[in-house]
């Protein structure tokens, strides 16, 4: 991406984000949240969560490989197992990359 | 006016145990900005300008694999679609308030002073009404501020980290530890699951749409269980 393109894309996506941050706060008075969109915003930040860290994982060299020898998918399963236990993210942090860099210099 | 020099304070108190949990948050923001060929001058722009740490995230890893803007602007309006939520939610509180407190405190809102927040105005109390702006602006500046320094502490280490660290691993862990509190039930695992596998399945879509259409399709599942179980 070329350097006005790189910073055009900063700038749109944080005009984005301040109007959906201002959109109720400011429009309140002509404006009401749909019940539907309420109840599909709940789902908005497994799904994204998701959407965005299995495929970090699950997928190595341009495909979906899901063996042993996939090392990311390995010190990913480790790191998940310290989120879902501590919930804290230097706990997670340090099992991932440890995992990753020790797999790294072992096989 | 001590009244609210009190509630700036208390929104500053409230948020402080939080800081642990947000500052490497942004330091991981900041490193990865320079692995992703920003400039240090656009790694604090987008800092400052997106202030979001999961959009930040998401806007890097998609530049670093080339997607084209206008995809990486739908990406980051999906994650912060949750931000509309919170605006929703707030507006009844601030709607006292004229447009010079309105706009800024409108950029200031993340998940944690909305938690923080409208617990406060939630649990009522004498002044909470007339207060609480102050109190959202301490705990929101605060975050501000942190995150920030944090970014800026991120940017400024990551010229000096060697590209075999593969520290882009870091990303997707990040989100793993946002990921478990969300899986609250079992609709929202169904969610995670769907958007997941989609997402995954997806990754070859053009434009790098994967993440978008993981989203919208998790959302959808969500939806259509929590729908299926109440019928029930």
């Amino acid at each position: 991406m070329s350097e006005t393109a790189l910073w055009l894309t900063i700038l749109v996506a944080a005009l984005m984000t301040y109007l959906l941050r201002l959109s109720f706060i400011q429009a309140w008075q002509w404006m009401s949240v749909p019940p539907l969109l309420n109840r599909a915003l709940r789902y908005v930040p497994p799904a994204v969560m998701a959407a965005l860290v299995v495929p970090a994982l699950a997928r190595s060299g341009g495909a979906i490989d899901l063996s042993p020898d996939n090392l990311r998918l390995v010190a990913g399963i480790g790191a998940g197992l310290m989120a879902w236990f501590s919930r804290n993210v230097l706990l997670t942090l340090g099992t991932g990359m440890g995992l990753l860099w020790l797999l790294q210099a072992v096989v | 006016m001590s009244t609210r020099r009190e509630a700036f304070g208390s929104g500053v108190a409230a948020v402080a145990p939080m800081l642990p949990g947000v500052a490497p948050f942004g330091v991981i923001a900041g490193l990865t900005a320079s692995g992703a060929g920003l400039s240090a001058l656009q790694a604090m722009a987008m800092s400052a300008s997106i202030f979001a740490g999961a959009s930040q995230l998401a806007t890097l890893q998609l530049v670093a694999q080339g997607a084209v803007p206008a995809v990486i602007v739908l990406t980051v309006m999906t994650i912060n679609l949750r931000f509309a939520m919170y605006s929703a939610s707030l507006a009844p509180h601030f709607q006292h308030l004229g447009k010079r407190w309105r706009l800024p405190l409108a950029y200031l809102l993340v998940d944690q002073n909305y938690a923080l927040s409208i617990n406060r105005y939630n649990r009522g109390g004498a002044d909470a009404g007339d207060t609480g702006h102050w109190f959202y602006l301490g705990s929101g500046v605060t975050l501000w501020v942190t995150w920030q320094a944090a970014n800026a502490v991120g940017v400024f280490m990551g010229s000096s980290v060697p590209r075999d660290w593969s520290l882009d691993f870091a990303i997707p862990l990040v989100f793993m530890v946002l990921l478990v509190p969300a899986l609250r039930d079992r609709a929202h695992v169904v969610a995670a699951v769907v958007g997941g596998v989609v997402a995954t399945v997806g990754a070859d879509m053009p434009l790098h749409l994967g993440i978008v259409a993981g989203a919208v399709s998790g959302i959808g599942a969500g939806l259509a269980f929590e729908q299926w179980a109440a019928s029930d």
